[in-house]
């Protein structure tokens, strides 16, 4: 049946044969082969964009499909990325600690490794107790868990409480953005117990891997995201595709209509939303690792907006859109404010992207918002005649 | 001065001195004294300096203290002198003739630190009362920094005298402070203290805890003196706490922290045992006790402490804590005036804590003010409504820059600001908004674009340093009408805008043709239509005057905190809470909806004062509930219009 989906629809065929190109290319060329095309940097630049793609196809599901703006799907992302870089962190410190109480006369006590690694860990905010969300710091498998039962059951209460009382439109939104925030502004507090704006760091360093070349992990890495972001491509293009796609959409398009139809609503909404902050869960969980860093101002309502942004311009309704936008605007981003782009000089005065990068996003914003709503995927519409 | 000075000692009861008399007799018979002052004996000269009442005493004093008193070598003669390279000024003491000499033949006194504070302690009861009212007043602040028993009598005997209204109702709470610490008769004390218990201010209750300061005792009985109470061992401190305090008494041996135990069995390690146990085993907290208790056995380390020991000692003893104040009517006296002192303060700080629950309500109402404007009128979320704000505070700053003067700068800035914003909203309307009013999700994605480039803008054109926006010198400081309750001018300032603002708005809503036919718009913008109404240009003019009063909050908002280009982006999300839970298109919704959010985010950092973070996760967990069961807001629209 999978293989019938897939022929079926054409664009998720291109999309996962050009995936498969890239991530071959970028194997071919990346220093963990020897040929050092592509610096390991990139590759891990690459790979966190891929990560922001498999959000940005959530983000789209939801809002795109669903119609449900969400500012609040980049909290979901920093929660998957702070239950990973818990693991990794205490995993991380176990092992500095313990090979530092090794060279000691008298073996320590589990409580004193204990007590070492929380004071490691916790010493920056002032403190060495381990909270009790750390509990299962110590194994992977259930940080695993978390990456995918924390953002899914946040966003199975929340949604439940926002659609049963029927919040829409931009209650909605400005609802989950009061949500981000709450969280932010939770993580910013030295005894959140997450380390408050220090945030969680080391990430990029893999406990059992430390003789193994960064080039290599971040390949690793990279092919993990692309893995994470060919499947959940397959899994949403499954779940708009079918049946249920044409409902989901006729929620975005007529709410009420549909619910007069004899449709629970709520619950394909609800659905929805917890589906894609799960998927959003996990492109934080492979973002992270790469970034080396997470510290709560990355989840600030501000990144959940220009999540909105990315699939915006990308064009929404279409997930290839979605991966557009989200690809093309970060990496523009990275480019012009990493000082990557020539300073273009009027005369009078020279335009340094670094400062005016924002204005230009902000005003291409609202001119694609305003002559393109479909975004750059709209242009697709042109090259490819759809038969009819 | 002299007229005071006589009128203070006939008050005081001292002995009489004739005006006129000499000082310098009554110097040289403490001569050695005066010459080589210690701290101990010093106190009898200046009991009899006192005592002899004459004018000369304080100059002398002051002098003395100043290392400007110096004595003949010769004869042990006291003079005023002044060195003047090697030439010395000298004064006479009581005739104030001056003559020069050769400095050869004279030191100079010069009394050590801790003689000069008892010199200076003597000279207050002479500053008391001196004509000049700064040094009255100065004198008053160094009795209120450092009390002293002896300080008392010449405080109450310049009660009468005092001329200044302020200042002796200030020296009259001074004393009862005094009187309260150090009255001779404890029927004094208990008057005094019983007075404090309608003072809520800081000092007083400063007198009072220190009236009941307590310390604590160890030891096998209930000990004696006046004891405040006995501490139960679990609840009022806890075991831990209790054995050091052991410990502190020298009443039991100090506990082994786990780390020496690690210490002692390293230190003691033989072929790879300690006490018989591998070291390998070490590594669990039992088979270290085992190992430390073989130790301690063979005498090699001091034996540890044994739960049931610790248990033992801390039963054998009593804890309690003993007023340093011995009569118990006193320290009862000082407890009830202190709770009832202590009550009136929670109501003095609830009174505080409402006024700034007031004030960040208004602000929080002009900010959000103008957006419920286009956010009702219009259904549009206007994500740029900070940087309008933001734009309202620079125009402010760019407006004094030229004008100098801050009240006029301030007068004129308030109408540009408008007329900035009003314009850049209006122009967003005609550009942007129009064409998106069927598509309001999007509206809210294009004017966040707007958003992030007007933010970039300022940055570029501004920096990224905070700018001032100075306010008039008349605005500074603040009305304080207890120690407890305080609030600043600018504050009140604020107020009293948003309240002309609520006024102006509601007063153009429904009195105004402009009010009727936008409240037209709202309710059905196709029927207003159709009775002759443009609805574009109500839309362009509704949307101006939201952005306008948004500027207008820019600048009140710019008064007290500082203007930078992020300044707008800490309001929005503020904003959007009270325009959505004061409910949509109404302006008593959004009021209320301010009220709530002030009062909820100053109740909130009452009760968890270090954590302003938490203060406001907290408030907008609440808000996220509150919208679960008044989805419409505290103000709900009703009928056709709510509809959607």
């Amino acid at each position: 049946m999978t293989q019938g989906f897939i022929i079926h629809n054409r664009s998720v065929m291109w999309f996962i044969g050009l995936l498969g190109l890239f991530t071959l290319l970028v194997t071919l060329g990346s220093e963990a082969m020897g040929t050092g095309v592509i610096s390991t940097s990139l590759v891990k630049t690459l790979g966190k964009t891929l990560c922001l793609c498999l959000i940005a196809i959530a983000m789209d599901v939801v809002w795109g499909y669903c119609g449900i703006l969400s500012l609040g799907h980049f909290a979901f992302f920093g929660i998957g990325g702070y239950a990973i870089g818990m693991w990794l962190m205490y995993a991380r410190t176990e092992t500095i600690v313990t090979e530092s109480l090794a060279r000691q006369v008298i073996p320590p006590t589990p409580a004193e490794v204990t007590d070492a690694i929380g004071a490691q860990i916790f010493g920056v905010v002032g403190s060495s107790d381990f909270p009790l969300i750390w509990s299962f710091a110590d194994s992977l498998i259930l940080q695993l868990l978390m990456v995918v039962l924390v953002p899914g059951l946040l966003a199975l209460v929340f949604g439940w409480l926002a659609f049963r009382s029927r919040v829409t439109g931009v209650y909605l939104s400005i609802l989950t953005q009061a949500m981000t925030l709450a969280l932010s502004l939770y993580l910013f507090q030295n005894d959140s117990g997450l380390r408050g704006n220090n945030g969680l760091s080391g990430l990029q360093n893999i406990p059992g891997f430390e003789s193994t070349p960064q080039a290599t992990i971040s390949l690793v890495f990279f092919w993990g995201s692309a893995l994470a972001l060919g499947l959940g491509y397959l899994l949403f293009a499954f779940v708009v595709g079918g049946k249920m796609g044409s409902i989901v959409q006729g929620i975005r398009d007529n709410e009420a209509r549909v619910r007069f139809l004899g449709y629970r609503v709520e619950g394909y909404k609800l659905f929805v939303f917890t589906l894609t902050a799960v998927v959003s869960g996990i492109a934080g969980a492979l973002y992270y690792p790469q970034a080396g860093i997470i510290n709560p101002a990355e989840i600030a309502p501000i990144a959940s907006i220009y999540l909105a942004v990315w699939v915006a311009i990308g064009g929404r309704g279409r997930l290839y859109g979605a991966v557009i936008g989200a690809a093309l605007v970060s990496l523009l981003s990275s480019w012009f404010t990493g000082g990557g782009a020539p300073d273009v000089n009027l005369g009078f005065y020279t335009v340094q992207w670094t400062d005016w990068w924002l204005v230009l996003l902000g005003v291409s914003f609202v001119c694609v918002t305003l002559f393109a709503p479909k975004g750059i995927g709209g242009l697709f519409d042109y090259l490819i005649r759809k038969p009819r | 001065m002299l007229r005071t000075l006589a009128c203070l000692l006939i008050i005081c009861a001292f002995p009489m001195g004739a005006v006129g008399q000499s000082l310098q007799p009554i110097l040289q018979t403490h001569a050695a004294e005066v010459a080589d002052p210690s701290r101990g004996s010093v106190s009898v000269v200046l009991d009899d300096l006192v005592a002899s009442g004459l004018p000369q005493v304080p100059t002398f004093l002051e002098r003395w203290s100043d290392k400007g008193v110096w004595q003949n070598t010769a004869d042990g003669q006291f003079y005023y002198g002044r060195t003047d390279g090697d030439d010395l000024a000298l004064t006479d003491i009581d005739t104030g003739t001056q003559t020069t000499v050769d400095r050869a033949g004279y030191t100079e006194l010069r009394p050590n630190g801790g003689v000069r504070r008892v010199i200076g302690t003597a000279l207050v009861q002479f500053q008391l009362s001196d004509p000049d009212l700064g040094r009255r007043q100065s004198a008053i602040d160094s009795i209120a920094r450092r009390p002293d028993a002896d300080q008392l009598a010449p405080l109450l005997a310049s009660i009468d005298g005092e001329p200044d209204t302020a200042l002796r109702a200030r020296k009259i709470q001074l004393a009862n402070f005094l009187s309260a610490s150090f009255a001779i008769d404890p029927a004094d004390r208990i008057a005094a203290i019983d007075s404090l218990s309608r003072d809520t201010s800081i000092e007083a209750r400063a007198v009072l805890n220190q009236i009941l300061t307590t310390r604590d005792v160890v030891g096998t009985d209930t000990p004696d003196g006046n004891i405040a109470r006995i501490l139960t061992v679990g609840t009022d401190i806890t075991a831990d706490q209790a054995y050091d305090r052991l410990v502190a008494a020298d009443l039991a041996p100090a506990a082994i922290p786990s780390a020496a135990v690690r210490d002692a069995l390293a230190a003691n390690i033989t072929d790879g045992r300690v006490g018989g146990i591998p070291t390998a085993q070490l590594n669990t907290e039992a088979t270290r006790a085992q190992a430390y208790a073989a130790l301690a056995d063979r005498g090699l380390v001091p034996p540890r402490l044994t739960e049931e020991g610790r248990a033992a000692a801390i039963a054998a003893h009593v804890f309690a804590e003993v007023h340093t104040e011995n009569d118990p009517a006193i320290t009862d006296a000082a407890r009830a005036a202190l709770s009832s002192v202590e009550t009136r303060v929670a109501a003095a700080g609830f009174a505080d804590l409402t006024l700034d629950a007031m004030s960040l309500a208004s602000i929080y109402f002009l900010a959000a003010i103008g957006l419920a404007i286009t956010f009702g009128v219009m259904g549009v979320i206007n994500m740029a409504h900070g940087e309008f704000i933001m734009m309202g505070a620079y125009t402010g700053y760019v407006v004094q820059q030229f004008v100098p003067d801050y009240t006029v700068s301030l007068i004129l800035a308030l109408p540009l600001a408008f007329a900035v914003t009003f314009a850049a909203g209006v122009a967003m309307e005609r550009l942007v908004i129009r064409h998106l009013y069927h598509r309001p999700l999007e509206t809210l994605l294009a004017t966040f674009g707007i958003s992030i480039a007007l933010q970039q803008l300022a940055k570029n054109i501004f920096g990224t340093q905070a700018r001032p926006l100075t306010s008039p010198g008349w605005l500074d400081g603040a009305w304080v009408m207890s120690d407890v309750i305080q609030i600043s001018y600018i504050r009140i300032a604020i107020f009293v805008l948003a309240l002309l603002f609520l006024a102006l708005i509601v007063f153009i809503l429904k009195r105004t043709r402009l009010g009727l036919e936008v409240r037209a718009v709202t309710q059905n913008p196709g029927m207003a239509a159709s009775m002759g109404i443009d609805p574009d240009r109500i839309n362009m003019l509704t949307f101006g005057l939201g952005s306008g009063i948004a500027g207008i909050a820019g600048v009140a908002i710019g008064l007290y905190a500082q203007v930078t280009s992020e300044m707008g982006a800490n309001y929005i999300v503020q904003s959007f809470m009270t325009v959505v839970v004061g409910g949509v298109g109404n302006v008593w919704g959004t009021l209320a909806g301010a009220s709530l959010i002030g009062s909820l985010q100053k109740g909130i950092e009452f009760l968890n004062p270090s954590n302003t973070l938490a203060a406001q996760t907290y408030m907008v967990l609440f808000i996220i509930l509150f919208i679960q069961f008044r989805p419409k807001g505290i103000v709900a629209q009703k009928g056709r219009a709510a509809a959607d």
